[in-house]
């Protein structure tokens, strides 16, 4: 067998990975909580980002801690850029410099098109795609400079296909999808990776209202996912045995999209 | 703490930046980057290196007209000023 060039781009990555931490946007619960505590089992020091819900984040802290790994809470709205730079500050004098980002963080403001508000429609992409935009701007840099780096965003099955009442929300997850494919092609040859996860119903805070509605006749697995499942997907695309997995999109939906 | 910002000290780190990233021929003032085979996504990485080692933030539009490694090393030191 021919012995394969590199054709300029990074190295293959050994098992090893370099010094830095892991930031989980939204990690205040659901498959951001889920995340940031399946990447602190892997050894990953973990900033466990929060909007709003201090006393969420600041369990999942404890919850790491206890299991003997390093976590820090710390609050910032991504979709403000400005603090997103404060956050990334922070994270780096404490924990070193952010080699995995899992863009978690989003929302929902539902209605048919013709009903949504101009501020529904930008809350939405704000916080779920410009938001993920930030971070993503933030954390390559040093990426770049370490030669390594993972970035996860979590999209949605709902963007590459329909889901009346969620225009916004759609829209901001196929724009995540879009994002991830065309940052991943940048920055390849730097052994940084950035591939999206797409959870179709997912037991969380952000769905137990559409749980019913005979939803679960059309998942062919008859059962809601849990955070822990996605968290795994997360798991293996942070990992260094996905360093030649980037700019794809992993859907775990029980068969939705089969 | 950034370093402070000298003809001399962005020189010396800029220099020595594009021969780690694996810059192909001499590094000099003159070199351009195309010379040297440093591509775009290079140019960003050595912003970074500045912003860390200097403190000083250089965007897309700062970057994109840059020729040589001269022009590089004095627009660092005139944005610092």
């Amino acid at each position: 067998m021919a012995e394969r060039g590199n054709g300029g781009g990074a190295k293959p990555e050994t098992a090893e990975r370099p010094r830095g931490c892991a930031l989980v946007t939204g990690a205040s619960r659901g498959i951001g909580a889920a995340s940031a505590r399946a990447l602190a089992r892997e050894g990953w020091p973990t900033v466990v980002n929060y909007r709003s819900d201090a006393s969420g984040a600041d369990r999942v802290a404890a919850e790491i801690a206890d299991a003997g790994g390093r976590a820090l809470a710390l609050q910032a709205d991504v979709s403000d850029p400005d603090r997103v730079k404060g956050l990334f500050a922070s994270a780096e004098a404490e924990l070193g410099p952010v080699l995995c980002l899992v863009n978690n963080a989003g929302m929902r403001a539902d209605g048919l098109s013709p009903q949504i508000t101009d501020e529904q429609w930008r809350a939405v992409l704000d916080a779920n795609l410009d938001g993920a935009f930030h971070t993503t701007r933030a954390a390559l840099g040093g990426m770049l400079r370490a030669r390594f780096g993972r970035i996860v965003n979590i999209a949605s099955v709902v963007g590459p296909r329909a889901n009346p009442g969620q225009a916004n929300y759609a829209a901001s997850k196929a724009g995540l999808i879009g994002m991830t494919r065309t940052v991943a092609a940048e920055v390849a040859r730097r052994g940084v990776t950035v591939n999206a996860v797409a959870p179709g119903l997912v037991e969380t805070k952000l769905t137990e209202d559409v749980a019913g509605n005979g939803l679960l006749e059309r998942i062919p697995a008859r059962r809601a996912g849990t955070p822990e499942e996605v968290a795994a997907c997360v798991r293996f695309l942070a990992s260094t045995d996905a360093a030649y997995v980037t700019g794809t999109t992993l859907t775990v939906d029980g068969g939705m999209s089969a | 703490m950034a370093t402070a910002v000298t003809t001399e000290s962005v020189e010396s780190k800029l220099f020595a930046a594009l021969k780690e990233m694996g810059a192909e021929g001499e590094v000099t003032r003159e070199a351009t980057f195309e010379q040297l085979d440093v591509d775009s996504l290079d140019l960003v990485e050595l912003a970074q290196v500045v912003e860390d080692e200097f403190g000083v933030e250089l965007g897309g539009d700062d970057v994109k007209d840059l020729q040589t490694v001269g022009e590089a090393v004095d627009l660092v030191v005139a944005k610092a000023a």
